[in-house]
């Protein structure tokens, strides 16, 4: 199972919850809250739920919560994404 | 004769708009408009005093599948042009819609709204069923994919509260703000609760209505009513006042307005469109119990709250059902207030069917830019009014001199609306 990539992050972000028009999401915004890209908690949510039914997953509702950046997010992802692979 | 011979209005007049001592006196200062007939205060407005109509076949979903077919929907409206990205996900067509009616009466105000006291401007409008097609397009997933599939957005962008929340949060509007949910008297409601906190201080108010249901979901509801017009040809489906009325044809849209103290808006140089001088509302009693309607009671006492007398009012607009009973309901109340045909009466909604929430607002919006042009805009496609509706309806644009204007509304369950509307002072 491939791993999930900050493009296709962002992706479905824009996709679920549009785009903040001062945010440049091709930029390096690993590391940039999702408060300053304009993603408040329900984006998140919307984005979440996005990726468990394309996916087939369910994640970890408590640390999906506790990713602040997309980085912290993505490791939440790709660790069940590779449990998931290796069981 | 002019009004100001038989009622001087000076200032030294004592302040009918202030009752309660404070002095405010609520004026319009911006209007911001998406209606049937015309999207903006500007192209809807040239099409009112046209005579031109918005009602037309439905287009939103097929309509062929339900007894009525027409409905009055707001034309040529791309939500992205009015509509942040990010707010697109979570915002239902008439939450869309009202966020391109506040944005133009801010603008058209000049209100600079991040300049405001952070809690110094306030949004209080009247809904009636929120976003009706959103919650319908979540529910489908809800029973047609599960639960994992219904928008998070879901948990607000259905409900009634939703246009004044996502106005406040664009805006940074965060004084005190609500919604009123009392079907088509909801625009006049809202516009009185929004004078209420004007008066307690609140420097702005954006108030109004803006409404939209027209969805299959909404339209069963509309249907369950049992007074929509099922008639075919928009030129005859509404037809209030007329002896051939036969119910009424559903329409989206409404009017958003920028209330603000006189006072403050003078010192900082804004048009004011003009005065909202008088309000009541009223309920009637409960079906069966043999009481009359109480609509003449909230003109009358309309009239009274902005010390004004009948023959002061120039223009009245009109709930105009279009149901023959609650037609001559209202013609009886008007002669029993102004003499039969003792008033000029218009009817402007037959252009863009009814609004619910949206129709108190937009005949308010109608009726300030008639006193401001100094024109009553039309009723159209009623050739006159029955024998027993017995009103000068206005079915061509009539100028005349206008000063005050007399806005009714009646919403299903027994809510009668009036609002008192005077040209600027001065």
């Amino acid at each position: 199972m491939p791993e999930m990539s900050i493009h296709d992050l962002t992706t479905l972000l824009r996709e679920c919850a549009g785009e903040d028009e001062s945010v440049n999401l091709e930029g390096d915004v690993l590391d940039t809250p999702f408060a300053d890209l304009g993603y408040d908690s329900l984006a998140v949510l919307q984005t979440t739920g996005r990726i468990e039914r394309d996916f087939e997953l369910t994640l970890d509702e408590d640390a999906v919560a506790e990713a602040e950046t997309p980085r912290e997010y993505l490791a939440v992802v790709n660790h069940q994404l590779t449990d998931r692979s290796n069981a | 004769m002019t009004l100001t011979e038989t009622h001087p209005r000076g200032a030294a007049a004592p302040g009918p708009d202030g009752p309660d001592g404070s002095g405010a006196q609520a004026v319009v200062t911006g209007i911001g408009v998406a209606a049937p007939n015309g999207l903006g205060t500007r192209a809807w407005w040239r099409a009112t005093l046209a005579g031109e109509s918005g009602i037309g076949p439905l287009t939103r979903f097929d309509g062929e599948r339900y007894p009525a077919t027409l409905a009055g929907e707001v034309p040529g409206f791309d939500p992205a042009a009015h509509v942040p990205s990010r707010l697109l996900p979570q915002t239902d067509h008439m939450t869309r819609l009202a966020f391109a009616a506040a944005r133009e009466a801010l603008d058209d105000a000049g209100v600079d709204a991040a300049a405001l006291p952070e809690y110094g401007a306030g949004v209080v409008t009247a809904a009636s069923a929120g976003g009706f097609a959103f919650g319908q397009r979540e529910l489908e997933a809800l029973w047609s994919r599960g639960g994992a599939h219904v928008s998070a957005y879901q948990s607000f962008a259905w409900f009634y509260a939703v246009n004044t929340g996502q106005i406040s949060i664009r805006h940074g509007l965060r004084g005190p703000s609500g919604v009123l949910v009392t079907e088509q008297t909801g625009g006049l409601d809202a516009l009185a609760q929004a004078r209420r906190q004007l008066r307690k201080g609140i420097g702005v108010l954006v108030t109004g209505g803006v409404d939209s249901s027209l969805c299959p979901w909404g339209w069963a509801a509309h249907l369950a009513d049992g007074r929509l017009s099922t008639r075919r040809d928009p030129a005859t489906a509404y037809l209030p006042f007329s002896a051939d009325a036969n119910g009424h044809v559903v329409g989206e849209g409404g009017a958003l307005l920028v209330l603000e103290d006189a006072a403050a808006a003078r010192a900082r140089g804004a048009e004011v469109y003009g005065r909202v001088s008088g309000y009541a509302a009223t309920f009637d009693p409960a079906p069966g119990t043999g009481g009359a309607p109480r609509l003449r009671d909230a003109a009358a006492l309309a009239l009274a709250d902005a010390g004004l007398a009948p023959g002061d009012v120039d223009v009245v607009f009109a709930d105009a059902a279009g149901v023959r009973a609650d037609d001559v309901a209202e013609a009886r109340a008007l002669a029993e207030l102004f003499g039969p045909r003792g008033v000029p009466v218009t009817a402007p909604k037959t252009m863009t069917g009814r609004l619910a929430a949206g129709g108190g607002a937009l005949d308010v919006a109608a009726a300030l830019l008639a006193l401001r042009d100094q024109v009553v805009p039309p009723t159209v496609h009623v050739a006159a009014p029955a024998e027993d509706c017995p009103l000068d309806l206005v079915t061509t644009a009539r100028p005349l001199p206008l000063r005050t204007a007399l806005v009714l509304a009646r919403g299903r369950g027994g809510f009668n609306a009036a609002t008192v509307l005077r040209a600027p002072a001065g």
